[in-house]
């Protein structure tokens, strides 16, 4: 298994927020994570790459626990994360803001120049020089995608990468997403967008209110409308 | 004209030291969000290291090189600092930052008097710039010329190193979102650390650059402080540019302020800094900060009244207290008297910091303003005692609602140092208006009249008005403006959208704290029978902030306890050792590192553990959240 998930665990002050949270991705495969707003999908990424200060749990990375870890170091074992909000350096330039994600090239995960990420994003090519506070939100959105890219991951987390976005930005989103499942990338995707998802997942966990209430292939997840429709908003 | 050009470059030159401190400050602000208080102690430090090593080494080579590696070794003990106290401390308020590194400030006072002796060192001159170039008659010193050149240098070489190296552009996307640089990959820890030992290295080049044109002291870390701050509040923090700007305004303002308020130059700095505030209230170059999020986890016990078993707790503990004439001689109640004073001072900034969210750097500006008003009403006007008392308080009520009036535009640490400015500035007022408060001097002679003069009579007095106002502010903080100031205290954007006047309330706050800051001065005055500057200086103002910290920031009335505490140690501890300031910071640092909670804090945090150990199991959310004080 690439990321396996065990127990987690995760509370904000006071206030239990994931309840023993478990599932697995396999080498090079696309996970979706379903679930409504605030039903803890940005928890369970946050809590894994350990921006939240209050979880338990164990997290097997490529077979390594890294539950223990701080942030910088479980992103440096190849375990990159594209946050909800884009978060992108408003300050810095489209190439100031890549230089910031950059890391060593890994044995075990695809190496992105930031020429091949220009091909894959082509908008952010013809603005290289452009503050990342001038730029729309799909533009911001490619930037993150491509910033997390350059630290050259073998697993990305994307929470929410179709947020927002127009119709057409979505499709170059999905295609994106693909280009980077054919290179090698393992994928978790955290989505409302059942249909979104649809287009780019091979299985689906469904998230609601901390605690995870299914998980199966997409053809699993098509078999049972009842659970759909009783976790996901359409 | 000659003379003007001259005292033009003459502020120039003072420009580049005030620089080069104030863009280090920036720029470990920026990236670890730390107003680091110790950065003119690092100027100090920075300038006696010069001084030695400067009269060991002979020669031009053994000069500058002095003045580098005195700059690198005081880089050195930053480094050692951010990795042995700051470390610990990133995520607690930045109340608790700025408190550290003032304790360290106090700290290294004391170690500096320690190792190079009380008295005044006048460094050597730099080679190749001992001389004066004539300028249509008027001299001007070469060095002067070299620190002009220098400021733009090291401006130029600071924009390079942030805008063209892969550290200067971790460095910038750090100073705008720390959490999502490590969540690609890169190691806070050592960014921060680099971050610092930069802004050290430039705070210690500056005091070593001032080395030729100054005496070195063991005051030098306030007196920069607090020009840094004002350089920083009006050029902007985080901008390396809005301080070489300011640096430049301030220095010149000072060098033309000196011709035309020879006494009060520093009035001048001060009204331009209000007008930059009151058009940018961010700074020239600053950015607006984004809302603070709130820690979670804080203040997560909703406060309550007094249940009656408590009150008759706390009123037995006041009839208890008021025994103490019966037992303790006069000394004793001299010593009671003042820690009831300071119960009133620590109050009134608690009310303002714990229930407004307003931490004030510079209270002590009211609490002096009261003493001061006592004086000036005693003794020029001759008034009694008790119009005296009514009156007095009103200069610290008056003093706030000026300031109060600025300062309340601002908030988090902006709000902090401009408070401190303000307060720096009436102590300058004090310390140097002669003819008026007597300076140095200060007025003598304001005793109480003799119904309350016997030391019982007067604790007794003490004691009651601090009682007074305990409870009028608790019920203040239970009342609708109480509701209303801890709304925008816990959300500016919220308390206004439904309704709350929220600069006013918090106006309103300000001044309610610095009215009864001036009752405190005011009995403070008549304890003393005498008035000085140092009764509005920045250390009573850090006192009254330890005081609060030390009784608890999340608590209704933990100031009350903290004020006790400190108040009766600080006395003891003066009354021991020769070496107070050392001890108090360190005290200080240990406080702010072992128990952030505070004393009362604490307390209710192993109640609380207590209590929720006899139900186990049980989830927050789904029992009603547990009251506490």
């Amino acid at each position: 298994m690439k990321l396996t998930v065990e127990g987690l665990n995760s509370h904000y002050g006071p206030a239990h927020i994931l309840f023993d949270i478990g599932f697995e991705v396999g080498e090079g495969e696309v996970v979706a994570l379903l679930g409504r707003n605030g039903a803890g999908k940005s928890t369970t990424f946050r809590s894994i790459v350990g921006l939240v200060a209050q979880r338990t749990g164990r997290i097997m990375f490529e077979g390594k626990d890294v539950s223990a870890k701080p942030t910088h170091e479980i992103v440096r074992e190849g375990l990159g994360y594209v946050p909800e909000e884009r978060r992108i350096f408003t300050d810095l330039t489209v190439e100031e803001n890549l230089e910031v994600g950059k890391q060593p090239k890994r044995p075990n995960a695809p190496y992105w120049t930031r020429e091949k990420l220009f091909a894959l994003f082509p908008n952010l090519g013809e603005m290289k020089n452009r503050p990342g506070g001038r730029m729309s939100g799909g533009e911001q959105q490619m930037l993150t995608i491509a910033r997390t890219l350059m630290g050259n991951p073998s697993l990305v987390l994307l929470d929410e990468p179709s947020e927002g976005l127009s119709p057409k930005i979505v499709e170059q989103m999905v295609d994106a997403i693909l280009t980077m499942k054919k290179e090698g990338v393992s994928i978790v995707v955290s989505e409302q967008n059942l249909h979104f998802a649809r287009l780019i997942s091979d299985r689906a966990y469904i998230i609601e209110r901390g605690r995870i209430c299914f998980g199966g292939t997409m053809a699993e997840l098509d078999a049972r409308p009842d659970i759909r429709d009783a976790h996901l908003s359409l | 004209m000659a003379f003007y050009v001259v005292q033009f470059l003459t502020g120039l030159a003072s420009a580049a030291s005030l620089f080069l401190v104030a863009s280090g400050l920036s720029i470990i602000f920026g990236v670890t969000r730390i107003v680091n208080f110790a950065h003119g102690a690092f100027y100090m430090i920075g300038a006696y290291i010069a001084f030695t090593l400067t009269e060991r080494l002979s020669g031009a080579f053994g000069f500058w090189g002095s003045i580098v590696l005195a700059a690198l070794a005081v880089a050195l003990i930053g480094v050692l600092v951010e990795m042995v106290l700051l470390r610990r401390i990133y995520h607690a308020p930045e109340l608790f930052q700025l408190l550290a590194t003032f304790g360290l400030t106090l700290m290294v006072e004391d170690l500096v008097v320690l190792i190079w002796g009380p008295d005044d060192l006048v460094g050597r001159r730099a080679p190749g710039f001992r001389g004066a170039i004539d300028f249509f008659g008027q001299n001007v010193p070469s060095y002067d010329l070299f620190l002009i050149v220098l400021g733009p240098v090291v401006l130029g070489i600071l924009w390079l190193l942030f805008q063209r190296t892969r550290w200067g552009v971790l460095v910038r996307a750090a100073t705008q979102d720390r959490d999502m640089v490590a969540a690609l990959g890169v190691n806070q820890k050592w960014l921060f650390t680099s971050v610092f030992a930069v802004g050290v290295f430039l705070a210690a080049l500056g005091g070593a650059l001032q080395i030729p044109r100054d005496a070195v002291h063991h005051a030098m870390d306030l007196r920069i402080i607090v020009e840094v701050f004002v350089v920083v509040v009006i050029g902007g923090l985080g901008s390396i540019v809005g301080a070489f700007v300011a640096a430049v305004l301030v220095s010149e303002l000072n060098a033309f302020g000196i011709l035309i308020f020879p006494k009060i130059s520093i009035i001048l700095v001060f009204l331009v800094m209000a007008a930059v505030l009151i058009v940018r209230p961010w700074g020239l170059f600053g950015k607006p900060e984004a809302a603070a999020r709130k820690t979670p986890g804080l203040t997560v016990n909703p406060w309550r009244p007094l249940t009656s078993n408590e009150r008759l707790a706390a009123l037995a503990a006041l009839v208890v207290a008021a025994t103490l004439p019966l037992f303790a001689g006069n000394y004793a109640l001299t010593v009671g008297s003042e820690i009831a004073i300071f119960v009133i001072f620590a109050v009134s900034l608690h009310f303002l910091m714990a229930v407004g969210g307003l931490a004030s750097f510079g209270h002590a500006a009211y609490f002096g303003l009261g003493a001061y008003g006592i004086a000036f009403l005693a003794k020029m006007a001759g008034l009694p005692m008790i119009v005296c008392l009514l009156l007095g308080p009103l200069l610290g009520c008056m003093g706030a609602a000026v300031f109060g009036f600025f300062a309340v535009q601002l908030s988090g640490v902006y709000f902090a140092m401009l408070t401190l400015a303000f307060a720096q500035i009436v102590w300058s007022i004090a310390f140097q208006w002669v003819s008026v408060t007597g300076g140095d001097n200060g007025i003598l002679g304001v005793w109480p009249s003799s119904w309350a003069a016997s030391p019982s009579r007067f604790y007794w007095l003490s004691l009651g008005v601090a009682a007074l106002v305990t409870i009028a502010l608790r019920a203040m903080v239970f009342s609708p403006f109480g509701y209303a100031l801890r709304a925008t205290r816990d959300s500016l954007l919220r308390s206004e959208a439904i309704g709350i006047d929220a600069k006013r309330i918090q106006w309103t706050a300000f001044v309610i704290a610095g009215t009864t800051a001036g009752i405190g001065g005011a009995l403070f005055a008549y304890l003393k029978g005498s008035v000085f500057p140092d009764n509005l200086g920045i250390s009573l103002s850090v006192d009254a902030l330890v005081m609060v910290l030390l009784g608890g920031v999340e608590t209704v009335s933990g100031a009350v306890i903290g004020a006790i505490v400190y108040k009766a140690l600080n006395i003891w501890l003066v009354s021991q050792t020769d070496l107070s300031k050392l001890v108090l910071g360190g005290f200080i640092v240990l406080i702010v590192v072992v128990f952030p909670k505070g004393i009362v804090g604490m307390l209710e945090l192993l109640a609380q553990r207590r209590r929720k150990a006899s139900p186990p199991g049980s989830s927050l959310l789904a029992k009603p959240i547990e009251s506490a004080e």
